[in-house]
């Protein structure tokens, strides 16, 4: 058992305790942040697998990116503040597609790879990296950020749904601000929204 | 971690020697190093906040601290002792654990930023093959702690602080990644030192003339200061922290040492940030272009020094990044706060574009030359 195996095992403890956290607290909050422990600990495995820019991408991405988005759309929308819990009550239903899933997963991988040999591990050198990613396997590279560019519009497309021209027009309710003002104001409003020529500029009052 | 996993390896070290690698024990460089990225973390935030509360008094038409040590230079530190005193209230309602480690969470990433950070030939802890990479990576951890923070301390001004900073760190972190990647690409390499040696070897095109970064990314260098502060929080980025309408945003509950460890944090960054800017844009420890450092030898003069030569190049390096710190503080004093949609705008409509193109300049000038 060399160095590397002790840190692996310790970082990949913390790792495997935070994804249990995760699943098992009641506070949506608190599940955020232990998922944020869980893929911060991925990035401490890779480490000793001397893959240190696999490592630094998985905290850009995932810990610095996907967690803060996570808490930030929390916050935006239902997070209880404070000590309120947030449950979904599914969890025996959870338990049984993780539990069958990990079967599976590791019969596969077992059979799979089981009786490969070991090897000391030695990462690339990151200008190798870049070459291969640049160089010799591009047209993937650029299919790929296609792929993730026609999600990010299609996310923009779905998000915009309600009020943007993309989809219907939703009938807005009107929050009554001022009875003072001119009667016939909100009636031309409504009709220029039922009408549908309306952008989403108009529905506030 | 980092140190431990890797000083056993050599593919995570680029080729540069710290001067802290003493002796062929693995203990002794490993406590020198944690000391110096701890005494650099503890002290020079400090001389930075000195620098800030002297020079926005001058700017000001009043005398800063004058009362603690000469000319008011212990302030800081009285500061400091003031905090750890104070009593540590947590509100009722706050998620305690969360609310306790927020602070910690915030402040780690910003010292474990300054391992990789040079500031002289071969002053620095570690010389990482990815040290840009790594950089950007630690400091964008903070955004973690600031959201805990809003959220745990179950108060709405709190809340809307941690949203507003949680979305302009979001906006922020883009073009000050893409603004650090060209300097990437012109160097051809993501260690800080060698981006320090390339610049040292970087001619005008054709010409022996020797020039910084910052001549020929002079965009580049603007958004990345921009983008620098906004990530900081400075103003006239204080959004989150904005008194007049969030009382002092997700630090509002925080009171002392953990609101001392945000404080330490927002100087520490100060420091980091633009200690990334000497060594991305400002040619590091070199003390003009083309002018080597007395007592070195390696290349551009700036590399296999002796101790005078070391020495010069830590005075040369603070000092940069003190005048970068004091540009910051005059940008405090100068501008009034953006408002939220303008700071938002700023960001997405012409900092991100204005990035892409100074990246796709770059990339072009780096193949045609």
């Amino acid at each position: 058992m060399t160095g590397h195996d002790v840190v692996f095992v310790l970082v990949g403890l913390l790792t495997a305790g935070g994804a249990v956290l995760t699943v098992t607290s009641k506070n949506l909050m608190h599940a955020a942040l232990f998922f944020a422990v869980t893929l911060g600990g991925i990035a401490g495995v890779f480490l000793p697998l001397a893959a240190d820019f696999l490592a630094l991408v998985q905290i850009v991405v995932y810990v610095g990116a996907v967690a803060v988005l996570f808490m930030f759309g929390l916050m935006l929308t239902r997070a209880p503040i404070g000590r309120e819990a947030l449950d979904g009550q599914n969890r025996g239903l959870a338990m049984a597609v993780a539990g069958g899933l990990f079967v599976v997963l590791s019969t596969l991988v077992i059979g799979a790879f089981g009786d490969l040999p070991t090897a000391e591990v030695t990462g690339p050198r990151i200008d190798d990296l870049g070459i291969a990613i640049f160089a010799d396997w591009v047209l993937p590279f650029e299919v790929l950020s296609m792929l993730l560019l026609a999600a990010l519009i299609g996310a923009i497309v779905l998000a915009r749904r309600e009020t943007g021209e993309s989809g219907e027009e939703l009938t807005v309710t009107r929050i009554e601000m001022a009875q003072d003002r001119d009667p016939d104001a909100l009636e031309r409003e409504q009709a220029a929204l039922t009408s549908g020529s309306g952008g989403d500029g108009e529905e506030h009052a | 971690m980092m140190l431990l996993v890797t000083s056993g390896v050599a593919p995570y070290l680029a080729q540069a020697e710290s001067i802290l690698d003493v002796g062929d024990t693995f203990i002794v460089p490993l406590l020198l190093k944690l000391a110096f990225v701890l005494g650099i973390f503890f002290v020079v935030p400090l001389v930075a906040g000195y620098l800030e509360h002297k020079a926005m008094a001058r700017m000001q038409h009043r005398r800063g601290p004058v009362e603690a040590g000469p000319f008011g230079t212990l302030q800081l530190v009285a500061d400091g002792i003031k905090f750890i005193q104070k009593e540590d209230l947590i509100p009722s309602a706050a998620d305690k654990w969360v609310f306790a480690i927020a602070p910690g969470v915030a402040l780690v990433p910003a010292m474990l930023a300054l391992l990789v950070i040079p500031f002289g030939p071969g002053v620095f802890a570690l010389d990482l093959e990815l040290g840009l990479f790594y950089v950007l990576a630690a400091s964008s951890v903070s955004v973690l702690g600031v959201l805990m923070g809003g959220w745990s301390s179950a108060n709405k001004f709190s809340l809307f602080g941690g949203l507003r900073a949680g979305g302009q760190l979001i906006a922020y972190e883009l073009p000050l990644i893409l603004a650090a990647i060209a300097v990437a690409v012109q160097a051809g390499t993501l260690s800080l030192v060698g981006i320090v040696e390339a610049q040292a070897e970087f001619m005008l095109f054709g010409t022996g003339i020797n020039l910084w970064f910052v001549i020929p990314q002079l965009l580049g260098f603007g958004i990345f200061f921009v983008a620098a502060l906004a990530e900081l929080s400075r103003p006239p980025f204080d959004m989150p922290i904005g008194d007049s309408e969030l009382v002092f945003g997700y630090m509002t509950e925080y009171s002392g040492i953990k609101y001392a460890m945000y404080m330490l944090t927002e100087y520490a960054g100060m420091v980091t940030m633009s200690a990334l800017m000497v060594v991305l844009y400002l040619g590091g420890w070199q003390l003009l272009p083309g002018v080597p450092l007395p007592g070195c030898e390696g290349a551009g003069g700036l590399f296999d020094c002796d101790v005078t030569g070391t020495l010069l190049g830590v005075v040369v390096t603070f000092g940069k990044i003190m005048l970068l710190v004091f540009v910051m503080v005059w940008l405090r004093v100068a501008y009034p706060r953006l408002r939220e949609d303008q700071l938002q705008r700023i960001a997405w409509q012409v900092m991100v574009p204005l990035a892409l193109l100074n990246l796709a300049l770059v990339t072009i000038a780096k193949v045609v030359y």
